[in-house]
């Protein structure tokens, strides 16, 4: 169980300047995200997209901008718990009880919701029935490859993930590679390298053809892909991979009795707190009167969180607000005075 | 102006009046029509906003632009007829578009 005085869900531009933001005023934090990387959004939808409206920088990238923020946490020490997502929130006297899917445990009085438009999950094939083999026969990433050795691998998707992976599963499995369409997005050497494996037989290629069923009582038989002119083909297969990106899902964040509606949290607008005392949102996910879902709001919105934590953390002191540039306190927590 | 019909999934039209200048995809957040996410805002990057463009108009209006078939893989269950609604811009010369919602955006 790990104590903190405050728990951040999401490590997008709004979580990352809200942890900057307790850390400033003498609170400690850790910082929970679903993706394998810090930066939300900014990295995985835009990072070389520029963005030109971030208060003082006329112009930066969704990467140089997470880049920034990283650095501008450098004075402190902050832990991130990436790859995990928050499943459940349980009050226990005065604080609440979060748990995440990899059975991590945080005590916190204050849980601050930073979380976009929901956490980043595989899309998923369309028919139902594939969710029966979902982890045992059907994956949308790869875990351990040695378990498809020998066995007929088919790969759904025509971006980089599902060419790489083509690529490197040819050399000891049957491999099916099947896409929508001719063209496939991706490194042009993987996309050549491709069609060379397909020229000498080591990948079976089937393009504009989408999935159409998987068959199988208890374990995966074979599979119907079905082409544009609505021909359908049978292939057998022992596994199936897709990789169509990622989607933001709210998840379990949706049960936890929050005022959601739209997938956005209702919050007030002094201390950025949900219908449920300590627990807070902030960033394009809260939502109240003039809300603007821009990166600076998001700035603005942790920082009044961030002073309303302290209250809760620290019931016996009371908050002094100080300047970064006069007070001796936050420059020594800013590691800029002995 | 253009007339813009959007149809949902179980088949409910809605028609609204969408003003030029914006995307096919944020007269349908604007006036709350239903089944179209746009979790990205426009951005071309989250196939949330797809919809499928009835045929004699899917050639009528402007192409696909680079990335956007891209995107399209992504989404849920694409056909030949999808396109991103945020590609869609709204003018005069589509005064009339009819759209379908998918039943899902992932």
């Amino acid at each position: 169980m790990i104590k903190t005085d405050a728990l951040i869900i999401g490590a997008g531009p709004t979580g990352l300047f809200t942890a900057h933001q307790l850390k400033l005023i003498g609170l400690n934090c850790e910082v929970v995200d679903n993706l394998d990387k810090i930066g939300g959004q900014c990295i995985e939808l835009y990072p070389d997209k520029p963005i030109y409206d971030i208060p003082a920088v006329p112009e930066c990238t969704g990467e140089e901008l997470t880049n920034n923020l990283v650095n501008q946490l450098k004075p402190f020490d902050i832990k991130f718990h990436l790859n995990e997502r928050v499943e459940k929130v349980k009050k226990e006297n005065d604080n609440w009880l979060v748990k995440t899917n990899n059975g991590t445990s945080f005590s916190t009085p204050n849980v601050i919701i930073a979380g976009g438009v929901g956490s980043f999950e595989p899309r998923k094939f369309s028919p139902k029935e594939c969710e029966k083999f979902e982890n045992k026969f059907l994956f949308y990433s790869v875990k351990d490859k040695k378990i498809f050795k020998g066995k007929t691998v088919s790969i759904f998707g025509g971006g980089d993930s599902a060419l790489d992976w083509a690529v490197e599963l040819s050399k000891e499995c049957s491999v099916n590679l099947i896409h929508r369409r001719d063209e496939f997005r991706g490194a042009q050497a993987t996309i050549d390298k491709v069609h060379q494996l397909a020229k000498d037989g080591k990948i079976n290629l089937f393009t504009q053809y989408q999935m159409a069923t998987v068959k199988g009582d208890k374990n995966l038989e074979s599979i119907d892909i079905k082409h544009d002119n609505n021909e359908i083909k049978n292939l057998k297969t022992d596994y199936v991979l897709g990789f169509f990106g990622l989607i933001m899902q709210l998840g379990p964040i949706a049960n936890w009795g929050l005022n959601i509606d739209k997938k956005t949290i209702e919050v007030d607008t002094e201390k950025f707190e949900t219908n449920q005392k300590g627990i807070y949102a902030v960033g394009d996910i809260c939502h109240y009167p003039g809300k603007l879902k821009l990166i600076l709001s998001g700035f603005h919105e942790g920082a009044l969180a961030a002073r309303a934590c302290f209250k809760l953390a620290r019931p016996n002191e009371k908050y002094r607000f100080e300047f970064t540039t006069t007070s001796t306190n936050l420059l020594k927590r800013l590691g800029k005075k002995e | 102006m253009a007339k813009i019909t959007y149809i949902t999934h179980d088949n409910q039209k809605h028609e609204v009046e969408v003003q030029n200048g914006l995307t096919v995809m944020e007269g349908a957040v604007q006036n709350d029509i239903p089944g179209i996410d746009a979790d990205c805002g426009g951005g071309m990057a989250c196939a949330t906003c797809h919809v499928y463009v009835k045929e004699d108009w899917f050639n009528k209006i402007p192409k696909k632009e680079d990335g956007e078939e891209d995107m399209l893989d992504m989404a849920f269950e694409p056909k030949s007829n999808s396109r991103l609604s945020c590609q869609i811009v709204v003018s005069d010369e589509i005064d009339g578009l009819e759209v379908n919602i998918p039943s899902k955006q992932a």
